[in-house]
Parts: C-alpha cells; structure tokens; sequence
C-alpha cells in the first residue's frame, strides 16, 4: 500500500495514517487551527475546555441531534413535572415538587376499565381503569431512571477495569478479559432474566441486572481504545517524569480513550431502557401494577386479542420516541467529537 | 500463521470460556440467598425431612462444592440435567421437544433480516447522501427504536384482530413443517427480524462506502466494468465480510428476541419453557436452557471468526 500518497487529500485520510491523524490531533480543526508551540502554554485543562466548545459547536449544528436533545429535554420535563414528589423526612411529608401534568393518578378505578381514548382519558384506560396518560407520563421517571443509572454504573464499573486491563496488561488483562468473554456467551436480556430469577424482582435488582450484564462492554471497548493510546509518546514522557500509574491512566489516558465511550454510553441509555422494558413485559421488571412503561404493555396481549389497541400502543409510543431521541443524540455526539469518522460506524446493538 | 493453526489457537482459546460458562451455569442454583436445597422443592409443596435428606442426596449437596460441580459436569456432558421439578418429564426432553421451534423461528427471523438488511444497505450506501439514503437511515433508526414485543402485539392486532387474516394462537399439536404453523410463523418472524435488518444495513452501508473509497473500485471502473457489475462483485462481496462477523452477534440479539417474541405470539418455544422456569422457579430447565444457549453463542462466534479468517486471511495475526 502506498502510504506516501500525498499529492490528494482524499488519499491521505484512507491510508493507515487515518488511525495516527485521530490520536494525535483528535479534532482536525483543532490541529489545523492551533498556535504553533504557544498553545502549549494553555495547559491540559484550556485544551480540553476548547476540544469542548469545539466538538458542542458541532453538535449545534446537527439538526437531527438538536431535535433528539429537544424531546428528551421534553420528556425530562414531563417525568420532572408529572405528578407531585413527596419525600418524607421524620415521619413528615414534604412536597418538594408541587406541580401535576398528569391528567390523573395512577390508581385503579374498576368502573372505568377499558375505555377508549376519549376527552377526560385521552390514551384511554387499562383494563384495571387505569389512566394510560398519566401511566405513561409518570412511568417517564421510571424508564429514564434506569436507563441513566444503570449506564452510569456500568460505565462507572467497566471504564476503570477495563483501562487497568489495557494498561497493565499480563495476568490482570487476561483475568478481566476472559471474564468478559465468558459473560459475553450469554445474551444480554437472557443473563438479566437468570440474574433477576436469583436476586427477584425490584426496582435495584432490575438495576443491578443490567449492570451485570452492561459494563462488559465498555471494559472491552476502552481496554481496545488504551491499547493504542498508551503507545503515545505523551505517555512516554509522563512515566519518564516519575507521574504515577493511577495518575498517567485516569488523567493521561481514559480522557483520550473516553470518546467512544461516551458514544456507546449514550446510545446505550435507549438500549437499556428497551431491555427494561422487555423485562417488564415479561413480569419481570417491577411490581405488577408500577407504571412502569415495560410493566404498563405485560398485560398488553390480552389487551390487544380484545381489541383495545390503545392499552398497548401508547406506551410503546413512549419508548419508541425516547429510544429515538437518544439515537439522535447518540449519533450526533459521535459526529461531534469525531467528524473524521463517517465509516467507523457503531450502532446502538443491545451491546 | 496458517488457517490450520489459527483455527487450532482458537478452538483452545475457546475451551476456559466454555468452562468458564458451565462454572456460571451451575453456581446460578447456589448464588441464590438460602439453602440449594429450597430450589428443589417444588413451590408449595412442604416435603418432611427425610425426603429433603433423600433430595440432598440425590443432587450431590453434601458434597463439596468443587464436587458437586464436576459430577454436575459430567452429567450435563451427556445432556443429562435430571428431572423438572414443576413438570414430570426429563428436563432434557422438554428442552429438546421445543428446540425446533425456536430454531424454526431463529432461521426464519435470521433470513429475513439478510433478505432485508443487505440489499437495503447496497442501496443506501451507492445513494449515499440522497433521499433513499435518508429514508433507509430514518427506517433503520425506526427499527432499532422500536421495542419488538411492541411491534408484535402492534401486528396481532392489525393481521389477527382487525384484520383477520391469521390466527391470534398458535395451531396446537402440528409438526414443525406444518403448514399452518409456518405461516402463523411469519408475523413471529418478521417483528424478530425487524430490528436485526435494520442493524445490519447500517453495517452493510459503512461497510460499502469503506470500500468504495478502495483504489481498486477505481481500478474497476477505469477498466471499464459496469456500475453494477463493480457495486455486486466486487464492492459488496467485500463489505460482506463485515457482515458476517455481526451476524453471528446477531445470534445472541435473536436468542434475546426469541424470548420475548415467543411469549408475544403464545410460541411453545425453548424461550417461553425458559421463562415460565423462572417464574416457576424451576432452576434444572433454566440452568440447561441457559447453558445450551451459552454454548450455542460461543459456538456461532467461534464459526464466524473462522470464517472471518478464511474470508480475511489478514486477521491471522
């Protein structure tokens, strides 16, 4: 292969520099704009604060994340403000949310089962005469809760052992990679369903699950990432300057191997949303009855058989668009911090 | 390195992730809080205390643990896992009963999602940048967003409810080729498919536009072969080999989906067993269910790596 092909542009991005051009400079316009050697005097922090600004200008001008950002702000907003939020505190209840969108509560009512959507339940009402609106409504909380702690923590897991993994190398990486391997036999919703079959139902044991089964993944991806980095001539010069190892890879290393991260990270927050609510469908997310959006569609084919579609439709509207949104974002943020990458795509799998 | 040897390296590398499976599989019934003995005694049932010595007996728990895990062992070699304890037949009858099923709809779905994803992708990635590539990104983006169960009851209730052209139950007591059973597994199949099509036409599509940036697409073109004839022989033969190493992730992705969608179309499938195991309780079906699905899934990567070297030779490294 000729890598010394340089008389087109287009030539130089193809050949096997493409990975080099990534590393170094991360951001084009960030290499091309630079300031000779004077740049070097803003520091670490200046660097990434304009890496920053940089990569958000980008993303402002992505018109399919903006609207992704929109509708997720929008259900935020909707999860926030559905019904009031009490905390009790000494055995006295304090409002500290005092605003209800939510047409009504989320309490049966038998002698309104099944109603089509109308005026006063404009989704309709559950075979229980539940409200579906407002189920949807506040099941947002739900939903959105899971999905963002059970990525954090699995991000929170995953990143620092797969980074150790990747730098040490030796016993500790194969240690924590066959692990990950020997999970990796196991389909995502299959090893939640057997992890929640021994811990039982619940919400933290949903959680708990989908750690269990998610931060494998950014263990595999950022060890691959820190493979490469840690060959850096940075990373060189800061062990040759006696920094020690927990700081050369939390403060040198993850935040040049953190991007792909925070892509699949993100992209993952719909992925687990859809697991939870798999689970829920499947009786096996939270108790009966919690409007939870997976929990609200587990009565969902009787419903349907009977005709009442909107039992069903209505929430897995709900996901469908928040999936959709966070895909939007997903996608947008990969663009955003790497626009060199339009063929390195990676898509929002269940891994 | 040779094919033989890559093939021999990775065979061996496979062996501790097998056993590391058969490890996990069997510390599923002792990870759980109480004694291993509970999961034995069927729901309800208050058995005295001799016939819990006798189930102790019978399961090898007064031994060691590491014991207990190698008699376990050899017994699940011969796909011996003893008997359910919520129904009166032998765990690997049941199991083996319903496997055609969910391989019927596994096949079915797998199809149809290639059928659908890789000439969608060609589309989109020789369009790249103009309304089909849109509509095919907006399409993908749909269906990975859209939960399948959901897309399944959506399709019950308009082919079985509305409009009546399927039945809402599967036929009972047919054999697996049976007509009316493969053509109530269409709808399964298709909602099981659905996302996996959309995943693999992203994938096709970057993997195209890769490869038609190569110097021998311009090669091919110089020389004067046809738009399509360089676009099917020779770009989208390559970007294939992309494909091949997703799909056999997508083995796992239609093993999950199986799961659920075997419970949305009321499928007497190994998934459905599986389920209503745990909601049994019943840890001999789950624990030979989830091991075969294991050894399945490092199976189908095993195969796919191979045939990523062979179609690759440069991976070998």
């Amino acid at each position: 292969m000729s890598t010394e092909d340089t008389t087109s542009d287009g030539a130089r991005a193809r050949t096997s520099r493409r990975g080099r051009i990534r590393v170094t400079g991360f951001d084009s316009a960030a290499v091309r704009d630079r300031e000779t050697f004077s740049a070097d005097r803003t520091g670490i922090s200046g660097a990434a604060a304009n890496r920053r600004t940089k990569a958000w200008n980008r993303f402002k001008q992505n018109r399919s994340a903006i609207i992704g950002l929109a509708i997720l702000a929008f259900m935020v907003f909707i999860a926030v403000f559905a019904r009031p939020i009490q905390v009790s505190l000494l055995g006295e209840g304090f409002v500290i949310q005092p605003f209800q969108l939510a047409p009504h509560n989320t309490d049966t009512n038998l002698v309104a089962g099944n109603q089509p959507p109308s005026a006063e339940h404009p989704f309709g009402t559950s075979d229980l005469g539940r409200d579906i609106m407002s189920q949807v409504m506040v099941g947002a909380r739900f939903s959105l809760a899971i999905g963002v702690i059970a990525v954090g923590l699995a991000v929170g897991i995953g990143v620092p052992l797969g980074a150790i993994a990747g730098y040490y190398g030796g016993w500790v990486d194969e240690a924590v990679m066959r692990l990950v391997d020997i999970l990796y036999a196991f389909p995502f919703l299959v090893l939640a369903i057997v992890i929640i079959a021994i811990l039982g139902q619940g919400f933290w044991n949903m959680i708990a699950a989908l750690v269990i089964v998610g931060w494998i993944g950014y263990a595999r991806l950022i060890r691959g990432e820190i493979l490469s980095v840690k060959e850096n001539e940075y990373v060189m010069a800061a062990k040759a300057l006696g920094a020690r190892d927990r700081s050369i890879i939390f403060r040198h290393i993850v935040p040049n191997a953190i991007a792909p991260v925070i892509v699949q990270a993100t992209l993952a927050v719909g992925t687990i949303v859809l697991a939870a609510a798999a689970l829920g469908f499947l009786g096996l997310g939270l108790q009966p009855g919690t409007p939870e959006w997976g929990t609200i569609l587990s009565e969902g084919r009787e419903a349907v058989i009977r005709g009442y579609w909107w039992v069903t439709t209505f929430p897995g509207l709900a996901i469908v668009v928040f999936v959709l949104a966070v895909n939007l974002v997903g996608d947008g943020i990969r663009d955003a911090l790497d626009p060199q990458d339009e063929v390195g795509e990676q898509e929002g799998g269940f891994r | 390195m040779s094919l033989r040897q890559y093939v021999t390296k990775r065979l061996l590398l496979t062996v501790p992730i097998l056993l590391g499976v058969t490890v996990i599989t069997f510390l599923m019934t002792h990870l759980q809080p109480g004694d291993p003995v509970d999961v034995l005694i069927p729901l309800g049932a208050n058995p005295s205390e001799e016939a819990i010595r006798q189930l102790r007996r019978q399961y090898h728990l007064n031994e060691p643990l590491y014991v207990q895990y190698f008699l376990w062992l050899k017994d699940a070699m011969v796909f011996d896992f003893g008997v359910s304890i919520q129904r009166d037949s032998l765990v690997s009858e049941a199991i083996l009963t319903r496997l055609p099923y969910t391989l019927l709809l596994g096949v079915f779905a797998l199809f149809i999602a290639v059928a659908i994803g890789v000439p969608a992708g060609i589309i989109a990635a020789v369009r790249k940048g103009d309304k089909v590539d849109e509509v095919s990104r907006i399409a993908a983006l749909l269906g990975i967003a859209t939960p399948n169960f959901w897309l399944g009851l959506i399709l019950i209730f308009i082919f079985g409810v509305q409009l009546g052209w399927i039945s809402t139950i599967p036929p009972s007591d047919v054999s697996v080729l049976d007509p009316a059973l493969l053509t109530y597994m269409i709808l399964p199949a298709v909602t099981l498919g659905t996302a996996s099509s959309a995943l693999l036409m992203r994938i096709m599509r970057s993997s195209m536009i890769e490869e038609l940036n190569k110097e021998y697409v311009r090669m091919a073109r110089a020389k004067g072969l046809a738009a399509r004839t360089v676009i099917v022989k020779h770009v989208a033969r390559n970007s294939l080999i992309s494909v091949v190493t997703v799909a056999a992730l997508q083995i796992a992705f239609i093993v999950d989906g199986a799961v659920v969608i075997e419970q949305v179309f009321s499928m007497r499938g190994v998934g459905r067993l599986i389920l209503q195991a745990i909601l049994q309780r019943d840890f001999p079906i789950i624990q030979a269910g989830v091991l075969m699905i294991g050894v399945v899934i490092v199976f189908a990567n095993l195969a796919a790596d191979i045939i990523y070297s062979f179609l690759d030779p440069r991976i070998r490294y």
